[in-house]
């Protein structure tokens, strides 16, 4: 997990002296310095490294319904699928419904965030309040969220408040599971030189334990943004006029092949987005980190 | 010269919770101390004496089971801005810069932005780290850490400085110059200095005075005098008197348990 940097410093060192190289028989130009041209050659070679997979399994995709392998009718060359990407892309058709998945997962992660940090918070820094607490909502956590989707929908209806309702589910156990380890995993000796320099329990909070605590609760978070599409899907098979879970479903029903693969494409990369999204912020609250 | 520290008949308890019982430990006991104002005192004693334990006593972080602790005639009961504490760990913020580590004592004491920065910026040159300002900690080495550390302990003006083995983590070159570099401070600021080791020399060399601290429990058994002036370019380590001292504090280390539980009755 990503809360090593809370540990103490390991082997404290001092700058070396400025002639060091040459206390230590090191000439600077033994040194060899890549040339400009072959670190460009290393980088190319690991981009290829890097999407060799994709382009094989793409290949195949293009080519096993090209040749009769599985049946066209089934599971369409690749080129098509995208073809109907591409249409739903013109018409708008494919925007109404990622503007309608994103939205849901975003309304319900940002709830899900807001309500269970500070909840985890309180958790875990109240060892009485987390024996309280625990049983129940290791009895929630372990109940598949997809379970309850029918008891949302037959208490909050078929409309948008029983999905975001379900993505908030969904969502609300990674982050807080990861806030109250976080928060239980500060480093007691940053806890106890703040309150040393006389702050207060609040500050010390909003300062020191909060902070620590957010590179192991942007991990629960990001679980939770992978979460928040897989149920999202799931509830817009079920019952839904717009959202990429329903265009894959209407889409199957009525018949058009290539567009249900282009709507399963778009929540691949609308998954793949939101977790891109979530690193950057990530990398953004927690810029003090040495870069790994 | 006024006491500044007053430790009378200082006792700590820990309750030792183990499956069905519970078992007292005693970490200090009946010890007494007195460090003037101004003054650089060194405690020295052997690993698991209690020396943190005394040292969170004064600075407050826990309460002592029996006997009293003054500063300055006031009883200490909690943490507080007239003592600064420097732990052996560093423990600067990794997500504030050098700058914003040393402004966190100042904000609790409610400093405004404005003098904030200035008076950080004024510790950081104190302690030699004027350049290194927007630093974090993970881009500074350990004694700068350190530096930076005893910067934000000054900064929020206390009247002791408690030093919790603050150099044991370091290299021995980095140490000596630290070493040299507090008592800088010291003298340009004039703090009283509550400094714990478990080095001789260390002791020997920084203190005016060295307590000698035993062990199970913890208490002071003497305090002796250093009347060795280290000064820049001076080699008091070579000095004769130096060894002696030194050889003083070591014999005072080796004395068994018991003679002194006889001395004490």
């Amino acid at each position: 997990m990503s809360s090593s940097v809370l540990t103490r410093p390991t082997a404290p060192l001092d700058p070396p002296p400025p002639d060091y190289q040459r206390r230590a028989g090191i000439g600077v130009d033994d040194l060899p310095i890549p040339s400009r041209t072959a670190r460009a050659r290393t980088r190319a070679a690991r981009a290829v490294t890097a999407s060799a997979a994709i382009v094989v399994f793409a290949g195949l995709w293009e080519v096993a319904p090209r040749l009769g392998l599985v049946d066209r009718v089934f599971l369409p060359p690749l080129s098509s699928a995208l073809a109907a990407l591409g249409d739903l892309a013109a018409s708008g058709e494919l925007w109404v419904h990622v503007r309608a998945s994103v939205s849901r997962a975003l309304v319900g992660l940002s709830i899900a965030v807001a309500a269970a940090v500070p909840l985890g918070a309180l958790i875990g820094r109240s060892p009485r309040v987390a024996r309280f607490l625990s049983p129940l909502l290791e009895l929630f956590r372990n109940t598949a969220a997809l379970a309850l989707l029918p008891v949302f929908v037959l208490i909050l209806g078929i409309g948008e408040t029983s999905k975001v309702a379900l993505v908030v589910y969904a969502c609300f156990f990674p982050i807080l599971l990861s806030t109250i380890t976080g928060v239980r995993t500060v480093d007691p000796l940053l806890v106890k030189s703040a309150r040393s320099l006389g702050i207060r329990p609040v500050a010390l909070f909003t300062k020191v334990t909060l902070p620590a605590a957010v590179p192991t609760i942007f991990t629960g978070i990001r679980m939770a943004g992978a979460a928040s599409i897989l149920v999202l899907v799931a509830a817009e098979m079920v019952g839904a006029r717009a959202g990429l879970g329903y265009l894959v479903t209407a889409s199957q029903q009525n018949f058009q092949i290539p567009a249900m693969y282009a709507g399963i494409l778009a929540i691949a990369f609308v998954g793949i987005a939101i977790n891109t999204a979530l690193l950057l912020i990530e990398r953004r609250v927690s810029r003090w980190r040495p870069a790994a | 010269m006024t006491a500044a520290l007053q430790l009378t008949g200082v006792r700590k308890d820990f309750v030792l919770r183990g499956r069905g019982s519970a078992a007292r430990f005693t970490a200090v006991r009946d010890l007494d101390l007195t460090v003037a104002g101004g003054e650089f005192l060194a405690i020295v004693g052997p690993s698991g004496c209690g020396k943190s334990t005394l040292l969170d006593l004064v600075a407050g972080l826990t309460a002592p089971s029996a006997g009293t602790i003054e500063l300055d005639g006031v009883p200490v009961v909690g943490p507080g801005t007239d003592r600064g504490v420097v732990f052996q760990q560093y423990a600067l913020l990794p997500w504030r810069t050098a700058r914003g580590n040393v402004e966190l004592g100042l904000e609790a004491v409610g400093v405004p932005r404005r003098l904030r920065a200035a008076r950080a910026q004024e510790h950081l040159d104190l302690v030699g780290l004027t350049g290194f300002e927007d630093r974090y900690p993970h881009e500074l080495s350990g004694g700068m850490k350190q530096r930076v550390a005893i910067a934000r302990a000054l900064a929020v003006d206390p009247q002791v400085l408690l030093m919790d083995e603050p150099f044991a983590a370091l290299d021995a070159q980095t140490r000596e110059s630290l070493q040299d570099e507090l008592l800088r401070i010291w003298r340009a600021t004039g703090k009283t200095v509550l400094f714990i080791t478990h080095g001789i020399d260390e002791a020997v060399y920084l203190g005016q005075r060295v307590a000698v601290m035993s062990s199970r429990p913890g208490r002071i058994t003497r305090t002796i005098d250093i009347d060795l002036d280290p000064q820049p370019g001076r080699d008091v380590r070579s000095d004769p008197a130096f060894g002696r001292l030194r050889h003083e504090v070591w014999s005072e280390l080796q004395a068994p348990q018991h003679d002194r539980e006889v001395a004490h009755v």
